[in-house]
């Protein structure tokens, strides 16, 4: 009986199983990484994974996460509205596994001093590289082609109608920031003249500069979109602007789907107002307009710019970096600045 | 003037037909019901073939016809031609290089991209509808892999500067060092795929590059290797190609050419690791013309006594 009180303390449990001492990050819906890579972060931080709760969301948020201070999210997934936030009171942090911001509310974020910390530059290049894929693409017709040949047609119905060429042709970048630059670099090496729309002009580069999409169409043969979705970007890329892109224009699309007015996009296509398009993104994602099915000069793809294993490594990398360097009160490494 | 008799054994372009039709008496081997009769019948007064990648001029064909003087090749690749019976008879060769440098070596980049990115299958994931099921799954990146040239010619530079546009390192192997030359040089195939993630076959094909990539070349390269070929078919050991692929010893192909086109092994159909064409390196509607123009250019020099254009011989 004396034994009992003699007893040596338990050992302490295993450290996975002491998640509570973790910092605390909240995440509404699973971002694209955790299918990968979701064990590196759940080592670090005590996930609350709001998705997984059978509690709907804003009574999840208001049990659960009133003290969290930080919140993973990703451009899947709600948007973080000023009504999710002001479920969050403590909230100081949100990071994005993504380069766009579209589905934040920037605004109540500036207003309750909330920091926004993105994937900054880690896949622009993947980005770039995709945008010059699918442009060599259309014009080459490398995916029709493909088709062609494992029909078995090149033995039965001959060659494949000829392409385009790259080199000299005029491309129109619209939004000249990291992924834009890195396309423009890209191109230069095959012999393309290289032009931009901007919200401004940047002096680093002597590429010339248009202020108007509009105009930079009509002295286009391809417009790149490379820039971000914002009130003033919405619909920007409309029936007018590809009328003036031409005939024998091209457009693709690496930004979101929404820049372009999907609708006028597909009319323009179908009735041959432009040459060819290749779209990584689309309005209503996954949903594709069926029309674009029938064409042999859209190149289509399921908005994979940045699902590369290299990629996601590094967005996980920095994405955890981010979380350590806010929870041990250093700078973030990449933090959205106000422009 | 007597006609001058021209010989086009397949058809290859409908511009540069309409021209040779316009300047000199076309004689279209591919409609005559009897070859080797027809060739017989206008022997007397064919002075210049125009051949392609596929057909040029054989032995065979440059002893039937006495009076050849000239083969102007609609390509830059001359190996269906029989250079040294050309030599040997005083038959003068043209091609078209420079003309369709760039279009090839976009190609190249633009396999690479495919295959590594999977662009032509998750363009089929998109029309198929299974992008409404779920996520297209992580595909490879381009930028900042090292990229391997077999032949640094007018192509082979091509290519390396588009490629250093993505950041890749570049290597190479040529029969011999390029000197003043910034890219690593190395002395053999093997070595060359042993140290690069994506190998380019851009050098012309002859009797010591056929099979330039064998077996040994595409273990070396390896399961995450990708091997692009832009240049003859006959340059890779295709069933050792296709069973590296299928067994997973080789990580993906680009493939332009082939041993036998427009015959593709039907065993590639199915695999997503490989992108397919028909032979298109120089088929843009700009470049044919170019290259079409430049045939042209060439028989008009002869014919009138001025120096060739582009002579191989």
């Amino acid at each position: 009986m004396a034994s009992d009180q003699a007893t040596t303390p338990p050992p302490p449990p295993p450290p996975e199983i002491q998640s509570h001492d973790l910092p605390k990050v909240i995440v509404l819906h699973p971002p694209p990484v955790f299918n990968y890579f979701k064990d590196l972060f759940s080592k670090k931080f005590h996930l609350l994974k709001a998705w997984e709760s059978p509690l709907p969301r804003h009574e999840f948020l208001t049990n659960h996460a009133h003290s969290v201070q930080a919140m993973l999210c990703s451009g899947t997934g709600p948007p973080i509205s000023a009504d999710i936030l002001r479920l969050l009171p403590s909230l100081r942090l949100v990071v994005t596994t993504s380069a766009g911001l579209n589905h934040i509310d920037l605004t109540e974020c500036r207003n309750r001093g909330i920091s926004i910390a993105n994937a900054g530059e880690v896949f622009s290049e993947d980005v770039a590289d995709l945008a010059v894929g699918l442009l060599i693409d259309v014009f080459r017709k490398i995916s029709a082609s493909d088709r062609y040949v494992r029909h078995g047609l090149w033995a039965t119905k001959g060659d494949y109608p000829l392409g385009s060429k790259l080199g000299g042709k005029r491309i129109g970048i619209v939004g000249l920031g990291s992924i834009g630059f890195q396309v423009a670099k890209r191109l230069e090496a095959f012999g393309c003249n290289i032009s931009y729309n901007s919200r401004k002009r940047k002096d680093f580069v002597s590429y010339p500069f248009y202020t108007n999409v509009c105009e930079l169409a009509a002295n286009s043969d391809v417009l790149i979109i490379c820039c971000g979705l914002t009130e003033q970007t919405r619909h920007m890329i409309n029936r007018e602007v590809l009328l003036a892109l031409g005939k024998e224009g091209v457009i693709v699309n690496i930004g979101r789907g929404a820049i372009i007015h999907e609708k006028e996009l597909v009319q323009c296509l179908v009735q041959g107002e432009i040459g060819g398009a290749g779209l990584d993104v689309f309005e209503n994602e996954p949903d594709v307009p069926k029309e674009l099915f029938e064409l042999d000069n859209v190149v289509l793809a399921p908005h994979m710019a940045v699902f590369t294993t290299e990629s996601f490594k590094d967005l996980c990398d920095l994405m955890i970096g981010n979380l350590e360097a806010f929870f041990s009160k250093k700078p973030l490494l990449s933090l959205v600045m106000n422009e | 003037m007597e006609s001058i008799g021209v010989l086009m054994p397949i058809p290859m372009n409908s511009y540069l037909e309409q021209e040779l039709q316009k300047r000199y008496n076309l004689f279209k081997l591919w409609t005559a019901p009897q070859k080797p009769q027809f060739i017989k019948e206008h022997a007397d007064s064919i002075r210049a073939v125009v051949g392609n990648a596929s057909a040029g001029a054989d032995a065979e064909l440059i002893e039937a016809l006495p009076r050849l003087e000239i083969v102007s090749s609609f390509s830059v690749g001359v190996d269906k031609i029989d250079l040294a019976k050309c030599r040997e008879k005083g038959i003068r060769v043209t091609n078209t290089p420079d003309v369709l440098t760039e279009d090839v070596a976009d190609l190249a980049i633009g396999l690479i991209l495919a295959v590594l990115r999977r662009l032509c299958e998750s363009d089929r994931y998109v029309r198929s509808g299974k992008w409404k099921k779920g996520d297209y799954k992580l595909t490879t990146k381009f930028s900042g892999k090292t990229v391997g040239i077999i032949g640094l010619g007018r192509i082979g530079m091509a290519v390396a500067k588009r490629a250093e546009a993505f950041n890749c390192p570049i290597c190479y192997y040529t029969r011999t060092e390029k000197s003043d030359m910034k890219y690593k040089y190395y002395p053999s195939v093997v070595e060359l795929a042993s140290n690069c993630q994506i190998l380019v076959v851009a050098c012309p094909l002859t009797e010591e590059t056929r099979h330039i990539v064998n077996r040994e070349v595409m273990n070396a390269l390896g399961p995450k290797g990708v091997l692009i070929n832009i240049g003859r078919g006959p340059h890779v050991d295709e069933p050792e190609l296709v069973s590296a692929l299928i067994e997973g010893r080789l990580g993906g192909a680009g493939l332009d050419v082939y041993e036998h086109e427009p015959e593709v092994p039907e065993e590639l159909f199915g695999l997503e690791n490989v992108v397919l064409l028909p032979h298109v390196g120089s088929a843009t509607v700009e470049t044919r013309k170019d290259m079409a123009d430049l045939v042209l250019g060439n028989l008009e020099a002869h014919f009138s006594n001025k120096p060739l254009l582009t002579p191989l011989v």
